[in-house]
């Protein structure tokens, strides 16, 4: 027995909470990691967007696939306050407009890579600058290999590309006023998005 | 109507906000729409794409309107605030690449002049950093 989001709006409402909990508890981490490199609010931000987002979880989770995404990246768009929001916003909006309802394989990594190449457009940025990208785009990659272990070995990819970020040096966002001193620090949008990730596999490999 | 292009200051600060938007007015006058927002949806430090979509509004001129942004958030949130945006105005309101004091200064200078929005954009961004 699988779990389908697509099929089943119980499953899309509890994957809609699982992520919306998953970040809405690690707020004080995400924070504690901004403050060392940024402005101190990615925590309380995504907390406020995802408070949203929980708040109308069973809304959300009666429409299809598709609409819920794109509505859950409005929520972000209009309640975050911070430049995650646009960003997480994008990602979430793009996956809306391009996920088919019943998406093959090939149709949800096709919806992933349009929705990573909208963050870039959006941040106006790409891997290897300290971002969230340093998640997104080696988790796509690795998705797209394929093989055994997916989805589960993607949520450890995504921590050990979160981990990497830790030597870069940030060239986008606040953090890259610090320059060198950007070392030495875990990225809070990288850190985010792989738990973020985490969240979903976790969900997805739940036994319904 | 105004015919002179409109104003728009996005802080994360309601504070730095409305003083620039007070700095505008005094030097400048009131020949130019002025609107002003600063603040995330809590009221803590931040931007709202909503409240910047609203200031877009109140500022709003048919010759268009330049928005003058402080830092990272800020700009990707009135990026995303211009998107939103119906298809008529989307076309017709830019983001100067300029400090958010002297440039909203310099725009309304240029603007109160009946100055196209691309004119008052190149004003505001002669004061960009090399």
């Amino acid at each position: 027995m699988t779990v389908d989001p697509t099929t089943d709006s119980a499953v899309r409402e509890r994957l809609i909470r699982a992520i919306a909990e998953r970040m809405i508890a690690h707020a004080d981490e995400l924070t504690a990691l901004d403050q060392a490199i940024g402005d101190g609010d990615h925590g309380l931000n995504m907390k406020r967007g995802f408070e949203a987002v929980l708040a109308a979880a069973p809304d959300l989770a009666a429409r299809p696939l598709p609409a819920a995404l794109a509505e859950i990246g409005k929520t972000l768009v209009m309640r975050v306050g911070g430049a995650s929001g646009p960003l997480y916003g994008t990602l979430f909006l793009t996956l809306g407009k391009t996920l088919p309802e019943r998406p093959s394989g090939d149709e949800l990594i096709a919806a992933l890579a349009a929705a990573v190449d909208a963050v870039k457009a959006r941040g106006k940025s790409d891997a290897g600058q300290k971002t969230m990208l340093d998640v997104l785009v080696p988790v796509l990659d690795d998705l797209r290999r394929g093989g055994d272990g997916v989805p589960g070995r993607l949520a450890d990819a995504a921590h050990a590309a979160a981990q990497a970020t830790v030597p870069m040096r940030a060239v986008r966002g606040r953090a890259s006023f610090l320059g060198e001193r950007s070392i030495g620090h875990m990225d809070p949008g990288a850190r985010s998005s792989a738990l973020m990730i985490e969240a979903v596999v976790t969900c997805l490999e739940e036994r319904a | 109507m105004n015919a002179n292009v409109g104003i728009v200051i996005v802080s994360h600060s309601p504070d730095v906000a409305r003083g620039t938007a007070d700095m505008v007015r005094q030097m400048v006058g009131d020949e130019v729409p002025l609107a002003w927002c600063g603040g995330n949806p809590d009221g803590g430090l931040g931007t709202s794409v909503p409240d910047i979509m609203d200031a877009i509004g109140r500022a709003w001129s048919e010759a268009g309107v330049a928005v003058l942004v402080d830092l990272g958030g800020a700009e990707t949130n009135s990026e995303m605030a211009i998107e939103m945006l119906d298809d008529e105005r989307r076309g017709r309101v830019v983001l100067c690449n300029a400090p958010i004091v002297e440039g909203a200064v310099m725009a309304a200078t240029e603007a109160s002049a009946g100055s196209t929005l691309d004119e008052v954009r190149r004003t505001a961004e002669e004061l960009k950093p090399a």
